[in-house]
């Protein structure tokens, strides 16, 4: 059975668009006015000096967590990098001096122009060492070169991290866990 | 008033003096701000703030300062010419578009006295129309010159959009000058003056009611702004006729259109508005011919407004809708006007 399609008929007085105009066009005035004068319904937010928060699980500029004694917590286990889609991730990795500790970066290098900000490398990271919460926008630089960010940038926000070491779960040390995001 | 002498180089003086005030004082100083203006009157009305930052340390004045940022930007910029096989008529279209639209501005009659216009000429509305014709040719030469397909388009559509609206523009007027008997603006305008029935001002909006409208509509069509920018349609054709033109030249495009703004207002307020007529008010003292004056500015913005408020309400149009506006609608509509008034005239002892 065919079915009856209600079209849109528009009266006479719409389709002769004079009077419709001008109602458009009283609404437009009555808001221009409204935004002049006192009561306004600008949504504007002037961006610089007022921010948008942004959410909990922004994906921002990377950082690196610092253990407590202030050393990097990153093992070189070069997971992150391997998960990276985008391949911006480079570490070298040297051995340490601490006898617990097989590995450290010596260097940890992010081609931010290359990120894609998946945040799989936080994923894949069972140090909880590297991590997007820093909430900060990815930086504007003048030059190519600056945009990768090497051990020091990444240091300069970091976050001390009591998550638990390795892979393993372990219930004593996970008593401290600051965020509740490092429960590897 | 005598300034020299000689009474032919005392008139080569008037007349500079006047276009010095009229045109380069009012009108472009006038569009200047309207470029502010409309960026301002189309954010409040979209609930925006609208551009204000730029600045002199603390002073940012609203944004007005972006009536000086812009031109040093656009000075700075380079002047880009695309690979054209016909660069000098790609750098003289913004002038042929520029020229005529400010020529109009000398047949204006800005206030009481046969002085207070540039050119003190009874062609009046005809060497309105005239010039406005040649307005489509910068346009046209600018998206031929771009050697561009988007510009072309776009050139093709304004040349047929302007020549079918230019009729109903026309005729629409037509009842005018048959309603005060005269093509002079200075006459229509004192014709303006005179008190009808019930008091009310013998204005072209209660004479003509209609072709108001008409002409409203049409000229905004002429001036391709939207409801009628097909020519620009930046959804369609990146940016139309001036998808080329970077840094002064397409300054000078732009201020075409804010220039032909003021223009429709202040040939909308002349026709239809009583020009620079108050009602009730007359005499010739010098502060009332100021007064008058100052009437006349506050009408023509007061149409400015008007136009700005249509821009930014109304969604643009369908080229084919354009078209079909113009002609089937439009025209027929400025016809019957004509007609009506005819035969009314034929009936009415004036």
């Amino acid at each position: 059975m065919a079915k009856l399609v209600n079209r849109f008929e528009p009266a006479f007085m719409e389709q002769s668009y004079v009077f419709e105009a001008v109602k458009g066009m009283a609404i437009t005035s009555r808001q221009f006015l409204r935004n002049l004068f006192g009561r306004r319904d600008v949504v504007t937010v002037q961006y610089p000096e007022v921010k948008h928060p942004y959410t909990p699980r922004f994906r921002g500029r990377h950082l690196l967590t610092k253990r407590d004694d202030g050393q990097v917590r990153c093992v070189a286990c070069m997971l992150c990098a391997t998960a990276c889609p985008a391949n911006c991730i480079t570490i070298v990795a040297a051995e340490s001096s601490d006898h617990d500790i097989e590995k450290y970066p010596s260097t940890f290098e992010i081609d931010l122009l290359k990120c894609i900000y998946c945040g799989f490398c936080e994923e894949a990271c069972p140090c909880d060492a590297i991590r997007m919460d820093s909430g900060v926008h990815s930086v504007p630089t003048g030059n190519r070169r600056d945009q990768k960010f090497g051990k020091i940038n990444l240091l300069e926000l970091a976050k001390l991290s009591t998550a638990s070491q390795g892979g393993e779960f372990r219930a004593s040390s996970h008593e401290g866990t600051a965020h509740g995001r490092g429960e590897h | 008033m005598q300034l020299l002498a000689n009474p032919v180089l005392n008139q080569i003086v008037w007349t500079l003096i006047k276009f010095a005030g009229f045109v380069l004082v009012f009108v472009l100083g006038l569009a200047t701000v309207l470029t502010w203006t409309e960026r301002k009157f189309s954010a409040l009305m979209q609930n925006r703030l609208g551009p204000n930052r730029a600045n002199f340390g603390k002073i940012r004045a609203g944004g007005l300062l972006h009536m000086l940022a812009d031109p040093i930007k656009m000075l700075t910029k380079e002047a880009f010419t695309p690979d054209t096989p016909n660069p000098w008529m790609f750098t003289l279209a913004p002038l042929v578009a520029f020229v005529p639209a400010l020529v109009i501005f000398a047949v204006i009659p800005f206030g009481p006295g046969e002085n207070m216009m540039i050119a003190t000429t009874d062609l009046g509305i005809l060497f309105i129309f005239a010039l406005s014709s040649l307005n489509v040719y910068g346009t046209v030469m600018g998206s031929w010159a771009s050697n561009n397909k988007w510009s072309l388009m776009g050139g093709l559509r304004i040349s047929a959009q302007m020549i079918s609206y230019e009729v109903a523009v026309g005729l629409s007027l037509c009842g005018v000058f048959m309603i005060y008997n005269s093509t002079d603006l200075q006459s229509i305008v004192v014709e303006q003056g005179r008190q009808t029935f019930l008091g009310l001002p013998a204005w072209g909006i209660l004479t003509q009611p209609l072709a108001f409208i008409l002409y409203l509509t049409c000229a905004i069509a002429e001036n391709k702004r939207a409801p009628f920018d097909t020519a620009e349609a930046e959804s369609e054709l990146t940016a139309g006729y001036w998808t080329e033109y970077s840094a002064m030249g397409w300054a000078v495009l732009a201020l075409v259109e804010f220039v032909e703004i003021i223009l429709i207002g202040c040939v909308g307020a002349t026709l239809f508005l009583g020009g620079w007529n108050i009602p009730g008010v007359h005499g010739d003292t010098p502060g009332l011919v100021m007064l008058q004056i100052g009437a006349f500015v506050v009408k023509v913005i007061f149409l400015i407004l008007v136009q700005m408020t249509i821009r930014w309400t109304l969604p643009r149009f369908r080229y084919d809708q354009v078209m079909r506006l113009g002609w089937r609608i439009m025209l027929p509509a400025a016809l019957l006007n004509l007609l009506v008034t005819g035969v009314v005239l034929a009936f009415i002892d004036r």
